[in-house]
């Protein structure tokens, strides 16, 4: 199939793109831009006029929810959401229903997720088995099915010796390990930051300190076995200054935020609003500050999605018993612009955040249009508006803390391996 | 959601459910309703027909003696029909989920939930979910709110001060899980109560309570001192067992109210406790049974704010 896209301004943040002009996408591949290649036939046109032509997304932390979790949401459900999000790439933490703890799980995830033929999957393979910590997994054989790198998902080593051997294992195959700084007993019971909000709503609290001193734990022990780490979902100003400075000194670490976290804090739990029940907690404003000017600087590879469906039942119950999460694959994009704009980021600077450099993590040559590569797009109009509610969006997940509000972009099309799999208008928002 | 979920669109109280943002108007108009029912319970017929028709379901998801009980004879006093239900032992034990409870309940014709639930937020979440004519009451949420219990204490305040304006209180003990000091601290600092302290060890206090409007102190000889208002706040046993307090033999030590540390208070200094008080824990006999102590009258008029409260939210 011969796709042409027309009169778009193609933006590439890794190779510093930003230019009106026509993109010709051939055999799945990029073909050429600007002018047609000689004899091009488009079979398909999409016309992006008033849009912007990018790397389709990459998204560090989408919960999809198989197996296990499917009366929440469905790979396919999940992955329509992905698609009309326009992301292309999207990696999976292991805190399925059985973990994803055994290749053959993997397999079956990675064969079910290509059979749907939509965005492409990567599993984050679990570092212990069944995350409970003790055991590691067998890291190689989960990577030989198809694992990216290793993670805990939520659930913390509290045994520091266990953390130390993985990740010692983890450096024998130069796999990176993804983990989220949270001390278990310092967090324990908490639902909400432990902030002025907390103590007015009577909410049990989780301090800070709960992801500095395991963030201290895991930079410390990242310099001593040399394993290459990747932190996620960062939330407190002192974090993002520890991981400034690890940087500075030459450690192999990455780092990516929430969405959510982007944009609100714990004021915006309002009177115990369930929708801002987060994973970790919505911090105060100075933390949110922190990791708007850290995304600047480029302290913070990546912008993530952190989709987690959450069924109805899960939220309807009082904040601290309440399942936290909320749903983002449709809303990593606007939100990131919605960012852009308020931070007066340079467009592409932004994208970056959702296209190369989270895929550089994932070890994926990918989230950017050179001539040849796999012809992974999404277009969108930055100006269009639409508003989140429950029936726009095509995640099972309907839960979101910016329910009501009204998005700024949106995706005109999405196209994976050079295949259209979401065109507004035919399947997407913007028919409705 | 920003607006105050417990005000109907003119500002009239639609529910009870935390002190927190309610205005001095409304909370002088329940203490001033209240006096008016100070008679009732001292009549030989100790009823008025207020609510006369109306269904009261006592909601307690958790265990409760004292309050639940002057929530019932409070809603007797105004002539309601009072179900009380003891949710553990029934519905949610058998995996029904909260809220469907409260539909089921509702579909009985409730005119009021008076709720209390181990979980911050219970009753704001039961209150967004009713239909429009049910008002909720909370009677206590985790760790959140207990606003008639502040009510109370603020009545019993009154009568024995007269006025918050020129008022020293000191909150004694357990703030982190105290749900009744919450609502004190609110109502307090709402009144108009000048100077309003609150005295524990670190462990014991939230983070950032100094921006609830409280002066912190950690010793009682200096939190103590010249202040007209003593309350003192229980202290759970289980608090031993999380590391926030060695001992309780300790604890007496350092923060219980002995006679001698309430000699640092004014001379017509009150002393008041939510109960039920642990003797010899956090206040010692001779305080609690002395001429200070206003803590049997709390229980009293308890009843008589709690007769105001549901008035004014059902008996139009």
């Amino acid at each position: 199939m011969k796709i042409h896209i027309k009169n778009g301004r193609l933006i590439d943040p890794k190779h510093g793109v930003d230019t009106r002009a026509d993109l010709f996408i051939a055999a799945g591949k990029i073909a050429a831009t600007g002018s047609a290649p000689a004899g091009f036939q488009a079979s398909h046109v999409i016309d992006a006029s008033n849009c912007i032509v990018c790397p389709g997304l990459v998204d560090l932390a989408a919960r999809l929810r198989e197996p296990g979790f499917e009366y929440k949401a469905t790979l396919e459900s999940e992955m329509n959401a992905a698609c009309a999000g326009g992301i292309t790439s999207l990696a999976c933490p292991p805190d399925t229903d059985p973990p994803l703890d055994e290749p053959g799980l993997v397999e079956m995830l990675k064969f079910r997720a290509m059979n749907l033929n939509q965005a492409r999957v990567y599993p984050v393979g679990a570092m212990t088995q069944k995350l409970e910590g003790a055991r590691l997994t067998e890291m190689a054989e989960l990577r030989d099915a198809g694992c990216v790198g290793f993670s805990q998902a939520d659930a913390p080593i509290t045994d520091t010796q266990v953390l130390v051997r993985a990740l010692e294992y983890a450096a024998t195959f130069g796999f990176t390990v993804w983990l989220r700084p949270q001390d278990a007993y310092l967090a324990k019971g908490g639902v909400a930051h432990d902030g002025f909000v907390a103590t007015r709503l009577g909410l049990p609290a989780i301090p800070t300190s709960a992801e500095t001193v395991a963030l201290a734990t895991i930079l410390l022990l990242a310099r001593e076995t040399g394993a290459r780490v990747h932190l996620c979902r960062l939330s407190a100003a002192e974090s993002l200054a520890m991981v400034r400075t690890a940087k500075a000194a030459g450690l192999n670490v990455s780092c990516d935020v929430g969405i959510n976290h982007v944009h609100l804090s714990e004021t915006d739990i309002g009177y115990f609003d369930t929708n801002y029940h987060l994973v970790p907690p919505l911090r105060g404003l100075r933390d949110r500050d922190a990791i708007r000017a850290a995304l600047a600087d480029g302290t913070v590879d990546a912008l993530c999605s952190d989709h987690t469906p959450v069924d109805e039942d899960g939220k309807q119950m009082p904040f601290g018993e309440s399942e936290p999460g909320a749903t983002g694959l449709e809303l990593l994009l606007p939100l990131t612009l919605k960012w852009a704009r308020e931070s007066g980021t340079p467009l592409s600077q932004a994208l970056a955040c959702i296209t190369h450099q989270p895929a550089h993590i994932l070890g994926l040559d990918t989230g950017h249009l050179a001539i040849g590569h796999a012809a992974d797009i999404c277009v969108f109009d930055p100006e269009a508006t639409w508003k989140v509610e429950p029936g726009v969006l095509k995640s099972q997940g309907k839960n979101t803390p910016f329910l009501g509000y009204e998005m700024q972009g949106k995706v005109h099309a999405t196209l994976v391996d050079g295949h259209v799999v979401f065109e507004a208008g035919k399947n997407g928002p913007g028919q409705r | 959601m920003t607006l105050n979920p417990q005000l109907n669109k003119d500002g009239a109280l639609k529910h009870l459910l935390t002190i927190d943002g309610l205005p001095r108007a409304i909370l002088t108009h329940i203490l001033d309703t209240a006096e008016g029912f100070v008679s009732v319970s001292e009549q030989e017929v100790k009823k008025v027909p207020l609510l006369r028709g109306k269904a009261i379901f006592n909601l307690f998801f958790e265990p409760s003696t004292r309050t639940r009980t002057t929530f019932e004879i409070a809603a007797k006093r105004l002539s309601a029909d009072v179900i009380n239900l003891n949710i553990n032992a029934s519905s949610q034990s058998k995996g029904e989920t909260l809220l469907d409870t409260v539909d089921n309940l509702a579909a009985m014709q409730a005119d009021m939930f008076v709720v209390r639930h181990a979980q911050s937020g219970a009753a704001h979440m039961i209150a967004r979910h009713v239909a429009p004519h049910i008002h909720v009451v909370n009677a206590g949420d985790g760790r959140h709110a207990h606003p008639t219990q502040g009510l109370l204490d603020m009545f019993t305040i009154r009568k024995y001060k007269g006025e918050f304006h020129n008022l020293r209180v000191a909150i004694v003990g357990d703030l982190l899980h105290s749900r009744v000091a919450r609502s004190q601290i609110h109502a307090l600092t709402t009144l108009g109560v000048p100077e309003v302290r609150v005295i524990a060890p670190k462990t014991l206090l939230p983070t950032g309570v100094e921006q609830m409007g409280v002066h912190v102190y950690h010793e009682m000889a200096k939190g103590l001192k010249d202040v007209d208002v003593v309350i003192m706040l229980r202290l759970q046993n289980e608090r031993m067992r999380g590391a926030l307090l060695p001992s309780a033999q300790e604890y007496f030590k350092y923060y219980g109210l002995t006679p001698d540390k309430l000699a640092l208070a004014r001379p017509d200094a009150i002393v008041m406790h939510p109960g039920p008080m642990n003797r010899g824990v956090e206040i010692d006999s001779a305080v609690a049974d002395g001429k200070q102590s206003v803590i049997l009258p709390q229980v009293t008029y308890g009843i008589a704010v709690r007769m105001a409260v549901m008035s004014i939210l059902a008996g139009n």
